[in-house]
């Protein structure tokens, strides 16, 4: 597959790599207030309305990791792969539950990030802290697996080099791009991703329409596809000695499928750049009409999953899985439509790349920095630190995915999500209610984080000692599962026995700075700003 | 304020309602069993994956509902506390 560079895909990659840099830079433009806020900066001076919103959730929570890694499970495996289009319509009424609450009071408090609410609310800076710690650890590498998006497109146009070229050479087609990237972000804050959103989701769902209905033309149907790919999963598998995958999964799966969707699902918003999209919103209608159309995406994602199929009946023979997609264009598109395929990842990597990076300076500068080491940080100072660590953020993702192996990056990041699981306690908990005592939210955590990250590391798999995958044995039921689902349970289970203990005991408790009303307020009611904050620090009363 | 709410049901039929919509995916999604097979096909589609992408719409039909239900309901609230606390929802 590396026989040589596509001219025509990358020329039609190059152009639109360069037209939304032309664009994350003239976004700082948008909608611009004169006032140096974090709320500015970080998140778009919380001024978006239903459309961009749209745009910028499905950006950011449809990766281009999501573009290659789906259709890669599904080449590899099959059915079970398929577990994120459940896990992608659960997510809507769920959050239709809790995110219009944690607006509101966000709104009516300036909390920037999850943390800022968890410390309101329960009164503990530990608490607080131990949040922030998680979002940023599990966003880390899923910045990291952004660029190993674009590393697949860019290896499979021709242009990410042999194993035998100099690394410099190998690697700078990503270093230009990420340097491009962080100076954007670091120039335009939310809204250069907001505004690139646009072409990235249209370009993806041009390349989705068009594959979905050209590629089955050109392998003779659905029919010839599934039978296809069934005889391929019904072959044994050398290392397993069991068959490749199947075409719908068998009974001793089926509760991995849907453990997988369910903690998938409860876990997607407690992300901190889920979250900080959210808040970029102007009111809290916003938020619940979203909920309504942001399901067009999943639609999407079931369609894109479909591709994997279309891979193996196409004949895309590939070791890495991850470069089956990216294989399956090249072979099968016109090459300049191939080229506006990979333009769709490429850029589907950069925007939540860019919100990612946002979000964890965000908790930095307002849950580490300012509570701990400078309180008396000014909103100039937090958005001075914030884009700088936003940097920082970037430059470690880029040394980690050139450093290490690809399959660190998804070690961690499968890490990632049964650790930030471990944050819903406290975060959904505190928002509809005050029972759970601080200390036990704390201990819940640090048990759900060992219990996780134990559990994860003893999963061995043919490739790999360690980290093999997400599910085993849950304890007690005896049936396969998802790993962070478990944790999670247990979590609860502390936090609430604790909570008991600790009521008994008459421990102290914090101080809580919300009301019930704050969890219901809307834009234009008294004390929330209709659309421009003054400021971020206290503001609100 | 707070007799406001002694005064209005916290469950009323309408609220039920809203959480039945919002329920039934994960019911349909979780219980893997029931739809874990490959027939009937759909346009050549195996039962599983179109079964499941038919409850996108489905889901989302069902979240508008969940949505506009809640809106009226917030609408009568609304308008039957401040006819009878004017102005006693604000601080």
């Amino acid at each position: 597959m590396k026989d040589g560079v596509n001219g025509v895909a990358l020329a039609v990659f190059i152009f639109f790599f360069l037209a939304v840099t032309v664009m994350g830079f003239l976004a700082a433009r948008w909608r611009k207030a004169e006032n140096d806020s974090l709320d500015e900066w970080g998140l778009g001076g919380r001024s978006f309305g239903t459309w961009v919103t749209w745009f910028l959730l499905g950006g950011d929570l449809y990766t281009a990791y999501t573009f290659v890694a789906v259709p890669a499970a599904i080449y590899a495996a099959g059915a079970a792969g398929f577990f994120a289009v459940p896990y992608t319509i659960l997510v809507y009424p769920l959050i239709f539950t809790f995110l219009p609450r944690l607006w509101s009071v966000s709104h009516k408090h300036g909390y920037v990030t999850t943390s800022d609410f968890v410390r309101g609310r329960f009164g503990s800076k530990g608490l607080s802290l131990a949040v922030a710690v998680t979002g940023i650890l599990a966003t880390m590498p899923y910045i990291a697996l952004q660029l190993v998006g674009i590393q697949a497109v860019l290896d499979v146009m021709g242009v990410g080099g042999g194993e035998d070229t100099n690394w410099f050479v190998k690697d700078l087609p990503l270093l230009i791009a990420f340097g491009v990237l962080a100076a954007y972000t670091y120039s335009s804050g939310l809204r250069a991703p907001a505004l690139i959103a646009f072409v990235k989701d249209t370009l993806i769902y041009i390349v989705i329409a068009v594959a979905i209905i050209y590629i089955p033309i050109k392998l003779g149907g659905f029919d010839d596809i599934f039978a296809k790919a069934g005889e391929a999963f019904s072959q044994t598998n050398p290392a397993t000695g069991k068959p490749r995958g199947a075409l719908a999964p068998a009974e001793p799966g089926q509760w991995t499928y849907a453990t997988l969707a369910l903690g998938s699902a409860l876990a997607l918003f407690m992300y901190p750049h889920s979250i900080t999209a959210t808040l970029s919103s102007r009111s809290r209608e916003v938020i619940r009409r979203n909920t309504t159309i942001l399901p067009l995406y999943s639609l999407m994602l079931g369609l894109l999953a479909l591709l994997g199929f279309m891979a193996i009946a196409a004949g895309v023979k590939v070791t890495n899985g991850q470069l089956a997609i990216p294989q399956l264009f090249e072979d099968m598109f016109p090459s300049w439509f191939a080229g506006v395929a990979f333009a769709a990842i490429g850029i589907g990597a950069l925007v939540p790349a860019a919100i990612m990076s946002i979000a964890a300076a965000n908790l930095f500068t307002r849950n580490i920095y300012k509570d701990f080491i400078k309180p008396d940080a000014t909103p100039a100072q937090e958005t001075k630190v914030s884009k700088l660590v936003s940097l920082l953020v970037k430059v470690g993702a880029l040394v980690f995915v050139l450093t290490m192996d690809k399959t660190v990056a998804i070690n961690f990041q499968l890490l990632g999500g049964i650790w930030i699981l471990q944050t819903f306690p406290a975060l959904v908990g505190g928002l509809f209610t005050r029972w759970f005592h601080r200390w036990a939210l704390l201990a819940g955590w640090a048990v759900g984080m060992v219990y996780g990250t134990f559990a994860a590391y003893g999963v061995a798999s043919p490739t790999q000692k360690h980290f093999g995958g997400s599910s085993k044995e849950i304890p007690g039921i005896g049936e396969i599962g998802y790993i962070g689902l478990t944790a999670f349970v247990i979590n609860v289970v502390v936090t609430v026995v604790l909570t008991f203990v600790l009521r008994a005991a008459k421990a102290p408790d914090g101080i809580d700075e919300t009301k019930p009303e704050d969890y219901t307020a809307d834009a234009g009611d008294p004390g929330v700003a209709v659309e421009l904050p003054p400021a971020t620090a206290g503001a609100g009363h | 304020m707070s007799d406001e709410e002694t005064r209005e049901p916290v469950v009323t039929p309408v609220r039920v309602a809203i959480a039945l919509c919002l329920i039934a995916p994960f019911v349909a999604m979780l219980w893997v069993g029931s739809y874990a097979k490959v027939d009937p096909a759909f346009i050549g589609i195996p039962f599983f994956y179109w079964y499941q992408m038919l409850w996108v719409p489905l889901s989302a039909a069902l979240t508008v509902t969940a949505y506009k239900l809640w809106q009226r309901d917030q609408r009568g609230r609304a308008g039957s506390s401040s006819a009878s606390a004017k102005g006693g929802a604000s601080e």
